[in-house]
């Protein structure tokens, strides 16, 4: 019943004691946030930044944040914590910079309050209580935002690589030629499959080489990719050669008993596409420019 | 809706439309069976570009239809799939792996010429 009663006088008190701290941080403002600039200077955290910008930065950061304790909404450090990792991740900034200012405005509000209240521990004790909790969510908050940013970039990173990586040569009339360099992960395997499937229809392709020079490890997995690439480019009516699978890839995918026999392998691009021309009835012939100059 | 079939020289082409029927399948299954016998073809093209979905059902029928196609002394080839037609049906692992395959109509038709130009090969040969 007692500690009931406390707990209410608490969060009267509370909400007192709040708008008390509230007060007080706008009062202190000025020196505050100089102390905040002065031990970020001092710990390295603002290389890179403009003296401009530090002041312009440290004035939202400050206010937003006493902000967030006034209302106990969080909306606006949401807001401003996504847009400064859009900004930090595109300037280089890091997440140590970045984190580690807060921190240390923490740091600063948390001895300043201490400051105030050296006198009576109970009442420090309460504000604590009030400044801890809105302290902590606020960082979590920039923590959070920085993190999902860098695995926003990542991921924009990883399409472009996937785009950059399969393309679709076309070498002669009907016969086009698939380089795959890298990692074939399922999704991966997939648009490599729409897109060349795509290609040897726009191209009327008859005959496709599958170059697997690039691809550092074919396991079962990867074999049932590529069994699937040719099959379904057979049913567009292109004839497929795979080339380049290494002898220690060869070996491994006997050992673990893929059967790639209904496959056309060949050793390298070179023999793929001698047996391309070979199928497209083409004959490479070396023109004598000796003989070719005597006769002109 | 009865597929119409169209002779064309030796060659009869099936043109399947979009929404055909399993019974649809079945049918023109009797129906260019009679007609290679009848006009006595030597190749049949079936023609599926209209088709965005070919499911397990229509892939055996098509493949049970070359199958007596051939024992009546005609080729088969299947033409039109699209693109992500046949990535649908390779993922199902239907890879209609004994039947002759071609981009198009035109594709189609040099393949079945083809086939009739080695197999005289071979005759003429032996």
């Amino acid at each position: 019943m007692a500690k009931r009663n406390g707990n209410a006088q608490g969060a009267t008190g509370g909400d007192g004691l709040r708008q008390e701290l509230v007060a007080h941080l706008r009062e202190q403002r000025e020196p505050l946030r100089q102390m905040w600039v002065q031990q970020m200077t001092a710990k390295g955290l603002l290389a890179g930044l403009s003296k401009q910008e530090i002041e312009t930065e440290s004035i939202t950061i400050y206010d937003t944040c006493v902000g967030c304790l006034a209302t106990a909404q969080y909306e606006s450090a949401q807001v401003y914590a996504t847009n400064m990792a859009e900004r930090g991740v595109l300037r280089g900034m890091t997440s140590e910079q970045i984190i580690g200012g807060l921190l240390t405005l923490r740091d600063v509000y948390g001895r300043s309050l201490a400051g105030r209240y050296q006198r009576d521990l109970a009442r420090l004790s309460a504000a604590l209580d009030v400044y801890e909790p809105v302290a902590n969510k606020i960082l979590s908050i920039v923590a959070l935002a920085f993190i999902e940013e860098r695995e926003k970039v990542v991921r924009e990173q990883q399409v472009a690589i996937r785009e950059l990586s399969t393309p679709v040569l076309q070498v002669r009339d009907r016969l086009l030629i698939l380089p795959i360099v890298g990692i074939i992960d399922s999704v991966r395997a997939r648009q490599i499959t729409e897109q060349l499937l795509r290609n040897i229809r726009s191209a009327r392709a008859k005959v496709v080489v599958i170059d697997v020079t690039g691809v550092p490890n074919v396991d079962s997995r990867v074999a049932g990719h590529l069994v699937q690439t040719v099959d379904a480019a057979r049913l567009l009516g292109a004839r497929v050669i795979v080339s380049g699978i290494a002898p220690e890839i060869a070996q491994t995918l006997v050992t673990i008993g893929v059967d790639l026999t209904k496959m056309n392998t060949v050793g390298d691009l070179q023999g793929a596409l001698d047996e391309a021309d070979r199928m497209l009835g083409y004959t490479v012939v070396k023109v004598d420019s000796a003989a070719t100059a005597s006769q002109g | 809706m009865r597929i119409p079939i169209l002779k064309q020289g030796a060659y009869l082409i099936a043109t399947v439309q979009a929404g055909a029927t399993d019974t649809d399948f079945l049918r023109l299954r009797e129906d260019l069976l009679a007609m290679v016998g009848a006009i006595r073809a030597r190749g049949v093209i079936i023609d599926v570009t209209a088709l965005d979905v070919l499911d397990s059902f229509a892939s055996r029928s098509l493949k049970g239809l070359a199958q007596m196609v051939k024992l009546r002394g005609a080729d088969t080839v299947i033409v039109g799939i699209q693109p992500e037609v046949a990535f649908a049906m390779v993922q199902l692992g239907l890879t209609l792996p004994d039947i002759a395959t071609a981009l198009d109509l035109e594709e189609g038709l040099l393949t079945l010429r083809e086939r009739e130009c080695e197999r005289k090969g071979r005759t003429h040969g032996t």
